[in-house]
């Protein structure tokens, strides 16, 4: 396998692809989205639990690609404990090492198996369904985003 | 020589493709380091060296407008468009060059369609009838026109295999039918229908029937007038020819009796600002300057595949899709989807537990390009209760070797996710 590929499929991506942490629907979750990317037809829902102004618990359900799946895995690791302003923080940064050349993948921790993805174009999205479909949910906007 | 090894050479059918892939500079193009395999051609062909040089060859010598002026670049391109509406004529055997209208491509045909013969002759509690393996640009134009006029579109389920069963299609046709709409090959499965047959229900029920033939006419040769179809749409660059061009071959008579689809010049006799003539067939369809090029393109096109001829085509990539079709089939943990018996040139596969947007970027880095999603075809993906497929799309420029670089391709996919 050329080392391109294992820069994009990190062990730590295949792994959470496989074994989807935090997978299925939360009890009496507070906030909830749907997400959608056209492109491909993935589906996303997040669940969010918010007590005390504090993210408490988070789940994922839906089917996808190996990018997206762990993206969502990981997602619902790293912002537990967080608060919704936090939560946004994280998004930006995640969003800025995926979009942007030269960043350091600084106090990202585990999601920073993602910045080789920016050398994928093509996959992108995949990676960010998750993430837009989380602050749709924060922001209480509604039910559904698209990655279009 | 094993039949095998024969297929490898291209010699199998006497069909030269190592001579072939010489004419298509692309196919020297190296991806990630390694050679090109395309795989992709269902979503667009690659183009010969003639026509690349066409299209050179019209913008350096004789760019101008057409039906426009007197002087001698004007006569030059508009006879370059002549020429190649009546090599589109004899292409698919169309009566009169009446009855080719130049458009962008397959979608603009549809919707050509929907906007003139359908507004005039849908109304409402009519219905139009699809089936359920066509592709977004044969399903939207129509239900956009059923929305408008109370219209009701109805849609032929396929079976498990991806075929329209035929009993369903007749039992579907009923006095309220005003318009059927069938693709002649399906793009994310590859089956193809039995289009003289269906054409022949549906005018024994009175309905005329619009063929969305994008995927066909690259692979077989079409008879618009052996299958009695009643408007036929297909794209150039699909065709090894250039993008932004297409056709719509339409019956004189029903062409006749259509509204203009767009306003403009061209497709005017006179103008006042009480009153406007419109122009005669084909111009009446064609308003504004034509992609000039693009007809130039188009031609150049059909006279490389006159020269290699479509039956031999068709021959080559028959055995060539039962090759692919055998190996794929053999791997382990690989599905097909889409096993109609008679099919042209896509396999869509599926590998257990591995989405298929991780199978493109995987062949992608060994060099195979092949097409990853719901093929603009969600009804379809719906059907067999999937979000996506790979797909595997082949052309007459492709080679058995190729086709064992996507199975070592699919075998590196699984042991990347074992």
């Amino acid at each position: 396998m050329t080392s391109d590929l294992s820069d994009l499929y990190q062990e730590t991506i295949v792994d959470h692809s496989k074994r989807p942490r935090n997978k299925g629907a939360l009890e009496r979750p507070t906030h909830h989205a749907e997400g959608y990317n056209p492109l491909c037809g993935d589906r996303v829902t997040i669940e969010v639990k918010i007590e005390d102004g504090h993210i408490t618990r988070l789940g994922f359900e839906g089917a996808g690609c190996a990018i997206s799946t762990a993206s969502a895995s990981l997602l619902t690791e790293a912002l537990r404990g967080k608060t919704p302003a936090e939560a946004e923080q994280t998004f930006n940064k995640f969003h800025d090492m995926l979009t942007q050349d030269g960043l350091p993948a600084s106090d990202l921790g585990k999601l920073a198996v993602f910045s080789g993805v920016r050398q994928y174009p093509m996959r992108v999205k995949c990676a960010t369904l998750a993430w837009h479909t989380l602050r749709a949910a924060l922001r209480g906007e509604g039910k559904s985003v698209s990655t279009e | 020589m094993s039949a095998h090894a024969q297929l490898l050479r291209g010699t199998a059918t006497g069909f030269d493709v190592d001579r072939i892939r010489e004419d298509f500079p692309i196919l020297r193009e190296r991806v990630h380091g390694k050679p090109l395999v395309y795989l992709d051609n269902a979503a667009t062909s690659q183009k010969p060296q003639a026509v690349i040089d066409s299209l050179v060859d019209y913008y350096s010598h004789y760019n101008a407008n057409v039906h426009r002026a007197v002087h001698l670049l004007s006569a030059r391109a508009t006879e370059a468009c002549d020429r190649t509406r009546e090599r589109v004529r004899a292409f698919v055997n169309a009566a009169s060059t009446d009855e080719i209208i130049f458009v962008r491509g397959t979608t603009e045909a549809l919707n050509l369609v929907a906007q003139t013969h359908g507004r005039q002759n849908i109304r409402s509690g009519d219905e139009v009838l699809i089936s359920g393996l066509e592709h977004h640009s044969n399903i939207v134009p129509w239900q956009m026109l059923c929305n408008e006029k109370q219209a009701h579109l109805r849609v032929v389920p396929i079976d498990d295999n991806g075929v329209i069963p035929l009993d369903r299609f007749e039992k579907a046709l009923n006095e309220r039918t005003r318009l059927v709409a069938l693709a002649h090959v399906s793009n994310a499965l590859g089956t193809v229908n039995p289009l003289a047959k269906m054409i022949e229900l549906a005018h024994r029920a009175g309905v005329p029937v619009v063929v969305d033939g994008a995927q066909a006419v690259p692979h077989m040769p079409v008879d618009v007038q052996a299958l009695d179809a009643d408007f036929y749409a297909f794209s150039g660059h699909k065709l090894f020819g250039p993008t932004g061009i297409g056709v719509l071959y339409g019956k004189k008579k029903l062409l006749e009796a259509m509204p203009p689809f767009q306003g403009g010049g061209d497709m005017i006799r006179s103008v006042t600002f009480e009153k406007t003539e419109y122009n005669v067939l084909p111009y009446k369809f064609e308003a504004g300057t034509p992609d000039v090029a693009g007809i130039v393109g188009l031609g150049a096109a059909i006279d490389y595949i006159n020269d290699i001829g479509l039956s031999a085509i068709s021959e080559y990539e028959h055995e060539l899709l039962a090759y692919a079709t055998e190996a794929i089939s053999q791997l382990e943990a690989v599905r097909i989807v889409g096993t109609a018996p008679d099919k042209a040139s896509v396999i869509s596969f599926m590998i257990d537990g591995v989405h298929p947007h991780d199978v493109g970027t995987i062949l992608d880095q060994q060099g195979i390009a092949v097409r990853t999603g719901h093929h603009c075809a969600q009804p379809v993906m719906d059907r067999f209760r999937i979000a996506a497929t790979t797909r595997a799309s082949l052309a007459f420029y492709n080679t058995a070797a190729e086709i064992d670089a996507l199975v070592a391709g699919i075998r590196k996919v699984q042991e990347f996710f074992a």
